[in-house]
């Protein structure tokens, strides 16, 4: 018997080998590319200018704009999908799991298209403005500016902040909440007291996973900032496609994994045992 | 609560969820109606056409992108499904330790900004002498497609109960039998979930597919990547069109024929 | 429930896989030899798509076509050399810059016959980038200008703009469009000062980009070819453009109707003139196919056809002959190439200036 689980137990460990293999050549190595890249010029000695370059005026402006655009981005998200979270939980299991489906269905358009046709809807004859001019209302002028980056950002990740939140959620008993309100708790001390500690492991999946696209997005400033906004991804984006400057590049995209590396820190402490999972 | 703060309640939740809905839906339905749209405008409403959907289907770098995209979305999550779920068995077993760094390199490809994992597997295709083309897209996908599946998996198999696996070796049975008879059913939804997941993420990648792809290759996310700077050809919005009502068509089939049945879930 | 989800998920999967099959079948069903093949890398939209299913039926050579979006892009692919491109269609500085830099291999135009039918003024003009004509053949050429909307001009009460610093007036806040391209920008700022367009002095440079930087908060987007989309919208009353757009231009207004015309001048400061042509990179495998390739698209009935699609000027004398006399006397699209003010085409200047010129852009786009 004991030979049987052992030889159960090691089956098992044999089972994350192609995994790990697959993971040391093109995760791990890749990245050790960028790293090198990162840390040397083009001549081919190590040096430091491509990691400090995140210093220069330009660059830490773009940094500085690319971290507010998206924490504003990930608070609005937050907002709006905690809600809509907690309705969807509301509506029971089946309907819930469809009315699930209905959003995450958008993702299937193609993320290019569905910004290209954010452009369409926000442009000064675009939709928008024709059905406010139709209903006697004045125009409204969001393209090219920080705000329509900003809508982009919240509608391209917004489901990944609902799914997390909407999982975490379902999986709150009932009991537990009718057992605080039979203690007499008000809606306000519910929501402190439960809902919200309980879900926190949701939350911070959702953080994840909308503020680091968000942060080095360049497909949305471009298409609806006009061009007229730098990102930080944009620069990186440069750097890659014109520039022909792999190495500022790198080091560009080294500091940028520094922003990874926390929110891999915070799912490590707040989410030790994935249950804010988006699945 | 009263019957009528109740109501009241349902009523102000329902029109939120209309109105984020709207938010949805609006650009998706613009890009179906300008499907058919006679004029190339984005903005201007020229006449109602079926021409874009014929044009879709003659032409060429359309359906070779399209196939492209299909097989490799399909064969990425397969065999994405395959490793991550296998990798995902084995790290819920690990000692914590272990544990945490493999869970911390499953994050690195799903955190990582598209185009530094583009452009480091591109670097590293390079300087191994690997040329680049459909296998080196096909692996790309691949990578950043187990990820997911381990995430969707893992949770599953926390909620299984191990002692009914244990239960079965100590009946008798062989461990692989006891597995698939055992653990399979119950990961299920999450193994299948993980393919969805990885089918999705890799129909959408254009970023990745970019800088991996050789000569020839398109997948109709960098064809259109590829148009986006000089205006898109109305065909693109047509066959965007299709792929999305038929997976919404699937998608209320599958739901419509589970919600008709709940107790079978 | 979970046999349902399993089954539907089944036969998805499927009906993917077995219309992906199907239309892929299509294809290697026309495969003739295998390495009878010519890898295409050019413009994204820059050629009639039946013009090489033409040249594939002609030739039974299998063409495989890439697209790319700008030269910058372009180039590493091929100095990278991961992919073998067998031609490609750069433009002026960007194979200036190639051959420079050892990538081009010489024509051979023994195999390409229907050079002939290529203008000699146009041939003149690719000294400035090949000094010897020996590594490129011209596709396209056009001019960079203004567009504007004449209706909403009026509306603005500005007069039509004649010159490039008539983009810095401030009446025109908001509806301006500027190239997204480094050395474009530049040359409307440094034309404007009467410097040259491929200057490398650092105090003109400097003084491009201090105006630059002045006129952004005027500009409404940068943009690379959805200017044209743009200003047929009416979103826009002036924005920077290449030439080669006004024939869509001009038959989309017509098309649709519209209450507004839009204009092309080019400005009085001068502007530069671009050419895209085709060149072999060094590593080509497949030369003479290559050559093939040139030489077809040289063959005038097949040059009037692309030009027809693709709707930029065509250096090629054949084809333009036989053109409709209101085609030939556009002079947005083909205008007197020697009497052009002050027009210089773009050179290629070397890394270090190439780096001062983005680091400036950084600079702008950052403001």
């Amino acid at each position: 018997m004991n030979s049987e689980k052992k030889g159960a137990a090691i089956g098992k460990a044999l089972l994350s080998g192609p995994y790990l293999l697959w993971m040391a050549g093109f995760t791990l190595i890749p990245l050790a590319m960028i790293v090198w890249y990162g840390l040397t010029d083009k001549g081919g000695s190590l040096t430091m200018s491509n990691i400090i370059a995140i210093a220069s005026p330009d660059h830490a402006k773009a940094l500085w704009l690319s971290l507010g655009l998206s924490l504003i981005s990930t608070v609005l998200c937050l907002l709006l999908a905690y809600p809509l979270a907690m309705i969807l939980r509301g509506r029971g299991a089946a309907a819930g799991g469809f009315i699930v489906f209905i959003f995450i269905l958008p993702m299937w358009m193609n993320f290019l298209l569905r910004t290209l046709a954010w452009q369409t809807l926000l442009e000064k004859n675009g939709v928008i403005n024709g059905i406010l001019g139709w209903l006697h209302l004045p125009a409204q002028s969001l393209i090219n500016t920080p705000a329509a980056i900003v809508l982009g950002m919240v509608y391209n990740f917004l489901p990944f902040m609902v799914l997390p939140i909407y999982n975490v959620l379902s999986k709150i008993d009932d009991n537990i909440i009718n057992a605080a309100m039979d203690l007499g708790a008000n809606s306000f001390q519910r929501f402190i007291r439960i809902w919200f500690p309980l879900s926190i492991p949701g939350i911070i999946s959702g953080i994840t996973m909308v503020f680091v696209p968000s942060l080095t997005t360049f497909v949305i400033s471009d298409l609806l900032g006009g061009s007229k906004i730098l990102l930080i991804g944009n620069v990186i984006e440069q750097e890659f496609t014109r520039g022909s400057n792999w190495h500022l590049g790198s080091g560009l995209s080294l500091v940028l994994m520094v922003f990874i590396l926390i929110s891999m820190a915070m799912i490590a402490k707040y989410d030790k045992n994935g249950e804010g999972t988006a699945f | 609560m009263t019957k009528g703060s109740k109501a009241l309640r349902k009523i102000v939740s329902d029109f939120y969820m209309v109105l984020i809905l709207i938010f949805l839906y609006a650009p998706i339905l613009t890009m179906m109606v300008l499907s058919f749209n006679k004029s190339k405008s984005r903005t201007q409403w020229g006449g109602f056409t079926l021409q874009w959907y014929t044009q879709m289907f003659d032409s060429r770098s359309i359906m070779s992108a399209l196939t492209t995209t299909l097989v490799i979305a399909f064969v990425s999550a397969l065999i994405a499904t395959i490793i991550g779920t296998a990798a995902a068995i084995s790290i819920n077993s690990m000692r914590a330790v272990p544990k945490t760094v493999v869970m911390g390199i499953t994050n690195i490809p799903m955190l990582n900004a598209d185009i530094v994992t583009g452009i480091s597997l591109m670097l590293a295709f390079i300087a191994f002498g690997i040329s680049l083309g459909f296998k080196t897209v096909l692996i790309s996908h691949i990578t950043f497609n187990i990820p997911y599946v381990i995430l969707s998996v893992m949770p599953k198999l926390k909620m299984t109960d191990r002692y009914t696996y244990e239960a079965a070796l100590d009946l008798g049975a062989p461990p692989i039998y006891a597995f698939f008879k055992v653990v399979f059913p119950d990961i299920m939804p999450g193994v299948l979930s993980g393919f969805l997941l990885a089918f999705t993420m890799s129909l959408d990648d254009f970023i990745i597919t970019h800088f991996t792809k050789g000569a020839g290759i398109n997948t109709l996310s960098t064809l259109i990547y590829s148009e986006v700077r000089r205006g898109i050809r109305p065909s693109m919005y047509a066959l965007s069109s299709i792929i999305f009502l038929t997976v919404l068509i699937l998608l209320i089939f599958v739901n419509f024929r589970s919600i008709k049945k709940p107790e079978h879930a | 429930m979970k046999k349902k989800m399993t089954m539907t998920l089944a036969a998805v999967s499927l009906a993917a896989l077995s219309a992906a099959l199907m239309t892929g079948c299509g294809k290697s069903a026309s495969g003739g030899k295998e390495d009878n093949k010519l890898n295409v890398y050019n413009w994204g939209e820059y050629i009639d798509e039946d013009v090489i299913s033409q040249f594939e039926d002609e030739t039974g050579i299998q063409v495989v076509y890439d697209v790319f979006e700008t030269n910058e892009e372009m180039y590493p692919v091929i100095e990278a050399g991961a992919v073998k491109y067998d031609v490609v269609c750069p433009s002026d500085y960007m194979i200036q810059r190639m051959a420079q830099n050892n990538l081009l291999s010489e024509i051979n135009f023994d195999n390409v016959p229907n050079y002939k039918e290529i203008g000699q003024e146009y041939l003149d003009i690719s000294k400035g980038f090949d000094p010897e004509n020996k590594y490129s053949v011209p596709y396209c050429w056009g001019t960079m200008g203004i567009l504007y909307n004449t209706k909403r001009l009026e509306e603005l009460g500005v007069p039509a703009p004649t010159k490039w610093s008539d983009l810095w007036d401030e009446r025109l806040s908001g509806e301006i469009l500027m190239q997204n391209s480094v050395r474009d920008a530049f040359t409307v700022a440094l034309k404007m000062e009467g410097y040259s367009l491929n200057s490398t002095n650092p105090d003109e440079l400097a003084k491009a980009r201090d105006l630059l930087i002045e006129q952004k908060p005027l500009v409404q987007a940068y943009v690379i070819d959805q200017v044209r989309d743009k200003m047929i919208g009416g979103e826009a009353a002036v924005g920077v453009i290449y030439s080669g757009e006004m024939l869509y231009i001009q038959e989309a207004v017509a098309d649709q109707g519209l209450d507004y015309d839009l204009e092309y001048v080019i400005p009085e400061e001068g502007t530069n003139y671009w050419i895209d042509s085709w060149v072999i990179p060094a590593n080509a495998e497949h030369k003479e196919n290559a050559e093939k390739w040139i030489d077809f698209l040289c063959r005038p009935d097949i040059a009037k056809k692309n030009f027809e699609y693709i709707t930029y000027a065509t250096p090629n004398k054949g084809a333009y002959d036989l053109l409709d006399d209101d085609l030939k006397n556009n002079k947005a699209l083909f205008p007197d190439i020697n009497s052009l003010p002050n027009c210089e085409i773009i050179k290629y200047l070397g890394d270090d200036v190439d780096m001062i010129y983005n680091d400036m852009w950084k600079e702008i786009k950052s403001e």
